[in-house]
């Protein structure tokens, strides 16, 4: 279980105080205007920014403490996923081991966990090559190879196209089931959070609040 | 992992370590040799500078010289640049262009032989006037180093005008051609607007730089008429031996330059450091009705810098080339000079990454931006401690400590890696900014640090900019005159200071060799280094994007 016990976060003037608590394999959505402290709820999960107060746990242990590496988290961001100087194998690989000395064990890995996200034979493309939509894809392929049990999907989808998005969603939806991840997925648009099954939050004035469906439609 | 490796691992694991020990080598190396000036000081009357009427002039025509030249130079770029802008479209335009950029790596005093050969007393233009019964123009005195500062600053300040012309929308052409705009109304509502944000600032940095400027004033000007500051701590030191005279004047030279960089802060412009050429542009321009005075100014300013270059090219060859080719001390000041070049390149670029990785850190993941930018600004410490200023301190500390002549090539290795630091920061802090910016979370979360980090993400992304760094450094090492003018001697021959002391004893056959040799060992240095540590050879040179 992943629990936020009033995580409080100052920035500048602005005030946020997370309370949170979701089981070990389910998706939560967050849902707000661009301002109103999505991402920072992120930052402070993967451990990028300072909480100033209030306590954050996963399956029971403290979380606040670790640095971002040591922590049981990966991101999926809205960009700038890969390194484009770094082919395909070289930004999956990155997130197995920092240094990229894999054994021929792990590379194998790496192929296997790109044919898990439909892009067999990719592993030598420069990753400057791909489109939006694959790019997106072997960085949920690192995330998959990570193994850590929470998957933070930072707006993951809002750079794609239209069909691509769906594709992506899709996809993502199916290998987090597949893998029984706990996932908060950050974004504006309902229709992302609805695609991924996930539960919804709506962040407003810095605190989060659960939605119900009724109330969900309402403002849809 | 081998020792060293570990050892840069761990160095690099620690962020502020790399920064930290750049700013101790910086401050042993500046902070040493001013606690030795302001200690001498004790010993003499600083109140008399301002008092001696010697000192008084030096000051004045320091300040009267480098306004001149600034004027000059930005006076005459306005229409160059302006001529230049409106004919996007004419061969040669580009080499023209390329040849502007090449007052950053050509050594000074190569440059002055050549404008000697054209301007000088027995050269192409007074031999040409003599025809006419003009009298002899002389290129010693102010004429002379005001003709020698438009050379270097002129095109300069056109790069930079021509900039911020290139950048004018096209809209705005459209417009002022469908507004039916005349030549001049072209002039003041789009052209001026574009021009006047950088005047300012591009004229405070030729100011500056002609302020400071030390190789031209000592081989042009001379006597107490025409010498700058610069200069007269140099002959206060190396002639008179006249410690608190060189003391007294290198203080005020510290203070003028700290003025001066304080005044620049405020005035930004976009001087741009690399050969990258404006492409012709595409975009529409209205038709130029007066061709032909665009293009007489293009071909007076092409002949003006052209020329010199011609004519050192033309006497390189000479009867006595063979001769100074195989002259031991040719040989000698040439082994030198690559020895300088290659240990600066190293030693500056070195210092500039150290300082940009910690600062980064600071920049990026801290998110104290200006703490981090103040760490980058120490490294530019020599504008504040021009090279004879520095040298004087250094020659006050370590008089009593050892024979400073014999060391003569350690201490021109460390003036001259402080006056390349600035280029290579400017030239690198960008590359290695957009090696992280976008990917600083993804490189947290992915833990990726210390070697791995280097060797991954950072190297093969700022490895063609440290070549440009590298290839730079030694050429400004390779040509400067100052640091070694100062601790030079027949012991400690560099080819620069050859070339002066050539010039000096009017062996102009010999000196139009040295300085062809200059040339050609800048040029090998450049490419070399560029090759080594960039990892090409033979690229087109694309440094600013």
């Amino acid at each position: 279980m992943l629990t936020l016990d009033n995580v409080s976060v100052k920035l500048g003037d602005l005030r946020f105080s997370y309370t949170l608590k979701t089981d070990a394999t389910r998706i939560s959505a967050i849902l707000g205007k661009s301002g109103s402290g999505k991402s920072t709820l992120l930052n402070v999960i993967a451990g990028f920014l300072p909480a100033t107060g209030g306590e954050l746990e996963w399956q029971g242990k403290s979380l606040l403490g670790l640095p971002a590496n040591k922590r049981p988290v990966t991101t999926l961001f809205q960009q700038h996923n890969l390194f484009s100087h770094l082919n395909v194998g070289q930004n999956i690989g990155l997130g197995v081991k920092p240094n990229l000395k894999l054994s021929a064990q792990e590379w194998q890995s790496v192929e296997r966990v790109l044919e898990e996200v439909d892009l067999q034979g990719f592993i030598k493309k420069s990753a400057a090559n791909l489109s939006g939509g694959e790019q997106q894809r072997v960085a949920l392929a690192r995330c998959l190879l990570r193994k850590q049990p929470i998957l933070l999907l930072d707006e993951p989808f809002s750079a794609l196209d239209e069909s691509t998005r769906y594709d992506m969603i899709e996809l993502t939806r199916k290998v987090v089931e597949l893998h029984e991840l706990c996932v908060i997925l950050v974004t504006h648009n309902a229709d992302d959070a609805k695609l991924m099954n996930a539960k919804q939050y709506q962040l407003q004035d810095g605190t989060l609040k659960p939605q119900t469906t009724e109330h969900r439609q309402q403002t849809l | 992992m081998s020792g060293l490796k570990a050892q840069i691992n761990s160095a690099l694991n620690h962020w502020w370590l790399p920064g930290l020990l750049a700013l101790v080598v910086l401050a042993l190396i500046t902070g040493l040799p001013l606690t030795a000036l302001i200690l001498t000081t004790s010993e003499i009357n600083l109140s008399g500078v301002f008092q001696n009427t010697y000192f008084n002039r030096v000051i004045f025509f320091s300040f009267y010289q480098a306004l001149l030249s600034a004027v000059l130079s930005v006076g005459l770029a306005i229409p160059l640049a302006q001529a230049l802008s409106r004919e996007q479209v004419f061969p040669g335009r580009k080499w023209l262009i390329y040849l502007f950029s090449l007052s950053l790596v050509i050594p000074t005093i190569v440059a002055i032989f050549g404008i000697v050969a054209v301007y000088g007393r027995t050269g192409w233009l007074n031999n040409f006037t003599a025809w006419f019964g003009i009298d002899p123009f002389s290129i010693y005195g102010l004429s002379g180093i005001l003709l020698a500062h438009v050379f270097f600053n002129m095109p300069l300040a056109t790069r930079v005008l021509l900039q911020s012309l290139d950048n004018i929308p096209d809209t705005q052409w459209r417009l002022s051609t469908q507004l039916r705009l005349n030549g001049f109304s072209q002039f003041r509502f789009i052209e001026w607007p574009a021009m006047r944000t950088q005047l300012v600032g591009v004229f405070m940095l030729i100011f500056t730089l002609c302020f400071t400027s030390f190789t031209i004033v000592l081989t042009l000007g001379g006597g107490p008429r025409a010498t700058t500051i610069e200069v007269a701590i140099y002959q206060a030191l190396r002639f008179d031996f006249d410690l608190s005279s060189a003391v007294s004047l290198a203080l005020v030279q510290m203070a003028f330059c700290t003025l001066l960089l304080l005044l620049s802060a405020f005035f930004k412009h976009n001087a741009p450091l690399g050969f990258s050429i404006t492409p012709a542009a595409t975009v529409f321009r209205p038709v130029n009705k007066k061709r032909w005075v665009s293009f007489s100014i293009i071909i007076l300013a092409a002949l003006f810098v052209v020329l010199p270059f011609m004519g050192l090219l033309i006497s390189a060859v000479n009867p006595s080339t063979v001769a100074v080719l195989i002259h031991t001390n040719t040989i000698q000041a040439t082994i030198n000079t690559f020895i300088i070049a290659v240990v600066t390149a190293c030693i500056s670029v070195a210092m500039g990454i150290a300082l940009l990785i910690s600062s980064r850190h600071i920049r990026i993941r801290l998110a104290y931006h200006k703490l981090g930018q103040w760490i980058q600004h120490a490294g530019n410490i020599i504008l504040v401690m021009p090279p004879v200023v520095l040298g004087t301190g250094l020659f006050l500390l370590l008089r009593d400590f050892a024979d400073v002549f014999s060391i003569a090539l350690l201490l021109a290795i460390l003036i001259n890696s402080l006056m390349a630091l600035p280029f290579v920061l400017r030239i690198l802090d960008g590359p290695i900014i957009q090696a992280t910016e976008h990917h600083d979370k993804l490189i947290q979360s992915l833990g990726i640090s210390g070697w791995s980090r280097w060797r991954l993400l950072d190297w093969p992304l700022i490895r063609q900019p440290i070549g440009y760094a590298m290839g730079l450094s030694a050429a400004l090492a390779a040509g400067d005159l100052s640091a070694i003018a100062l601790f030079g001697s027949e012991r400690a021959l560099t080819l620069p200071l050859l070339l002066f002391q050539r010039i000096g004893s009017y062996r102009l056959h010999e000196a139009a060799t040295t300085a062809g040799v200059l040339l050609m060992a800048c040029l090998v240095l450049f490419v070399l280094m560029r090759a080594i540590a960039g990892g090409q050879l033979l690229r087109p040179i694309h440094a600013d994007s």
